[in-house]
């Protein structure tokens, strides 16, 4: 075990760069879109610019590779201020996945390395907006949130307990942009996770709290029914920039050339 | 008038000698008198324990700082044989542990989310003085502890909850519990304290469907829960795990509704409350048969067994229980008590009018017939009971009968005409236009086809004897003759 373990470690630099990087990313054609959250400033909806998306999460093989080539952000590296203690703990060392697979989608990670991984590739995080822009499709359209089969689908996910092993990366078929596990994989870091409902401005606590208890949550959503969206935007209010989970992981995102 | 009343306030008490139950408009004060002042001693870690069981009573004449440590996991169990469901759950259980603690303690409150955990969670606990009762303070992440502390000012038994978004689908998947604020003097001391709580889930499947079921977020908006449960699963408190206690014993119910949508008509078969702090509150109400328990709402039963066997929890809003699990079980073991409660004395036929001591009349005119010997006045008073149980419903027990409906067989040309026209009609019906003493009837009595020989020779000459009839008799042997050439089923008007 130990032995192809290594084996496939020493592939893995190889398979990262037979991928040409370009391949990586798909275009998403912009357009207007309405959030569920409401935004003050959007109440009639937002327009969403071109930009690009990794098809997939990032892998525990592609993290690899980067704290390969960036030390400062190997496991006990890392300043805890920007990773946990928990940060890349389910990998058996700091440049060893263990049982970790390559291909599972790479968690345990806090913002702050995310946003790290993508500079690294001239990329970036996707901002929520972009985010939800691209995961409200399904494989057939832009806009599938009104269709209660794709909240099943997400709600599904939600009802699985999460004490397994995360499956691989690409297990689900690409939505009409070409993006996959969007949903039912992981949650994902976004650029502006600490934005979404978490203020230092005092005057904006109060609606910052609406989100966390009862009557109010449903008053701080322009969709009422979007339960699935909500509760992904809950997840990320829950965590601080520096902080981890065995459930989030990430994808980048890049302006058009 | 206000003097006027005085001395009958005091006669009154003196009477009923009840000085010591507060008068009806007396408050305990609530919160303003619920601060008993910093706690005092060392912190004291709070006992929790998992359904059906309750903490012991803290027995505490001091305001202490409890420190209570509750983590929330997400886990997959059964919900009904067969059939799992993914439960979040506070301490691993539906519904979560309970907490027990006194009134004026402080309460440091750790709240922890296991590392495997998808979700973020937090905690709403009724019993908090505060915004948001400690959510706002309690929302974790996954694999992250929080902490607030309140100080508990009112006494009663309060609901906690998750109160992450969404509330309704967190607290559907089974987010809920107790929490006890004893008040300063505790409750009265009882035998056993049980902890019940309700709550309806939301399933894609049908009930008992088998296999994992996801939860049914449109369900669950529509108001129309697959499963209505006492502790989380069907099951849960019946069979081996039904709740245990003796007769002799004062038992205590800790029942709470954790919703998220339906009221609860808490109901135990075969038990009478003998008191009831209804929604968990400081008063009680005494000999209540079934007490209504609000979604996110709670009560404290006591009653006393008398009687061993089985009593049944229910929702009397009884569909829930028979259709989608509502029910639990509570066995009481001891000597029968037949003075109080007799069980089964009698299981025998019930006849109605035809009740058994007046059969008595028939078998001996049975008798009689078979040993040759019987006599007009033994068909007679067979006839009678007869008549009452079969005829008289519509012809009434005075044969005055029906007005335009049914007619009479007082007095009544018809038969006096001609008396075989009495077994003729019960054996062969009658249907259509018939005179009666002059008035015309129109309408359709069915063969009675169920009536014997004997049974139709002993109607007809009770009836020939009564009534200002004109007396004579029917035999067997003439009933049997007209059977025989009356058609079979000749009416089917019925």
């Amino acid at each position: 075990m130990a032995r192809r373990a290594a084996v496939l470690l020493a592939l893995l630099p190889l398979c990262g760069q037979a991928a040409p990087p370009g391949d990586r990313y798909v275009t998403v054609p912009g357009g207007a879109f309405r959030s569920a959250l409401r935004y003050e400033d959007a109440a009639d909806g937002t327009t969403v610019a071109p930009y690009r998306l990794m098809r997939r999460p990032v892998t525990n093989a592609e993290f690899l590779a980067f704290v390969r080539a960036h030390p400062e952000w190997q496991r006990g590296r890392a300043a805890v201020v920007l990773a946990e203690p928990r940060y890349l703990s389910q990998w058996s060392g700091p440049l060893s996945l263990g049982d970790a697979r390559p291909d599972q989608p790479v968690t345990w990670v806090s913002w702050f390395a995310a946003a790290a991984y993508c500079a690294a590739q001239s990329a970036r995080l996707p901002t929520w907006t972009e985010w939800e822009y691209a995961a409200a499709a399904d494989e057939t359209r832009r806009d599938a949130r009104e269709d209660p089969a794709w909240r099943e689908r997400i709600l599904s996910w939600y009802a699985q307990p999460s004490t397994g092993a995360l499956p691989a990366v690409g297990g689900q078929p690409p939505n009409v942009y070409g993006v996959q596990d969007l949903h039912g994989l992981v949650w994902e870091w976004v650029d502006d996770a600490s934005a979404l409902l978490v203020s230092a401005d005092n005057r904006e606590q109060g609606a910052a709290d609406k989100l966390r208890f009862c009557g109010a949550a449903a008053l701080s959503t322009d969709d009422r029914e979007n339960y699935a969206t909500l509760m992904r935007v809950a997840l990320l209010s829950s965590v601080q920039a520096a902080d981890a989970t065995g459930n989030l992981g990430f994808r980048c995102a890049k302006d058009l050339p | 008038m206000r003097q006027s009343l005085l001395p009958l306030l005091a006669i009154a008490l003196l009477a009923s000698g009840c000085g010591q139950r507060p008068a009806p408009d007396a408050d305990t004060g609530g919160s303003a008198k619920g601060d008993f002042g910093p706690p005092q001693g060392h912190p004291i870690k709070a006992v929790l324990t998992s359904p059906p069981h309750v903490p012991p009573p803290t027995g505490r004449d001091k305001p202490a700082k409890v420190i209570v440590e509750l983590e929330v996991v997400e886990k997959e169990m059964a919900i009904s044989e067969g059939v799992t469901y993914t439960f979040w759950t506070f301490g691993g259980t539906v519904p979560g542990s309970f907490i027990r603690v006194r009134q004026g303690d402080t309460v440091e409150f750790h709240l922890m989310n296991a590392p495997d955990s998808k979700m973020p969670h937090n905690i709403d606990l009724h019993g908090v003085t505060g915004p948001g009762g400690g959510a706002a303070s309690s929302f974790t992440a996954p694999g992250h502890r929080s902490q607030f502390t309140f100080k508990a000012l009112n006494a009663g038994l309060y609901v906690y909850h998750c109160a992450t978004a969404p509330v309704g689908m967190h607290v559907a998947n089974g987010m809920y519990g107790l929490i006890l604020v004893e008040p300063p003097g505790g409750l009265p001391p009882v035998d056993r304290e049980y902890y019940v709580m309700q709550g309806d889930f939301y399933t894609t499947g049908r009930y008992r469907e088998k296999g994992h079921q996801p939860f049914d977020m449109a369900k669950a908006i529509d108001e129309h829960p697959t499963y209505v449960l006492f502790n989380g699963s069907e099951g849960s408190l019946t069979g081996d795990r039904a709740l245990a206690a003796k007769t002799g014993e004062r038992v205590r119910l800790y029942v709470g509704n954790g919703g998220p949508n339906l009221v609860s008509s808490f109901h135990v078969i075969g038990e009478i409350f003998d008191k009831v702090w209804f929604e968990g509150g400081t008063r009680f109400q005494e000999n209540v048969q079934t007490t209504l328990i609000p979604a996110g709402g709670a009560a404290i039963m006591d009653f006393r067994l008398e009687v061993p066997g089985s009593y049944v929890l229910v929702d009397h809003s009884i569909f829930r229980a028979f259709n989608k699990g509502a029910l639990a079980i509570l066995k009481a073991d001891g000597p029968e008590n037949l003075a109080i409660y007799s069980g089964k004395e009698v299981d025998e036929m019930y006849l109605g009018d035809r009740a058994l001591p007046n059969l008595a009349a028939v078998s001996q005119a049975a008798a009689a017939a078979k040993a040759g010997d019987l006599t007009v006045e033994q068909q007679i008073d067979a006839g009678k009971v007869l008549f009452s149980g079969t005829c008289s419903t519509c012809h009434q027990a005075n044969g005055e009968g029906h007005p335009g409906v049914f007619p009479p067989l007082a007095k009544s040309d018809y038969i006096a005409k001609d008396p075989k026209r009495l077994p003729q009609v019960m054996i062969g019906g009658l249907t259509g236009k018939v005179t009666v003493n002059g008035v015309e009837y129109d309408s359709v009595m069915p063969p009675m086809g169920q009536l014997t020989d004997d049974e139709v020779a002993n109607i007809a000459t009770y009836v020939l004897n009564s009534w200002g009839n004109p007396g004579g008799r029917i035999t067997k042997a003439e009933a049997r003759d007209i059977r025989a050439k009356s058609p079979v089923g000749s009416v089917a008007a019925h």
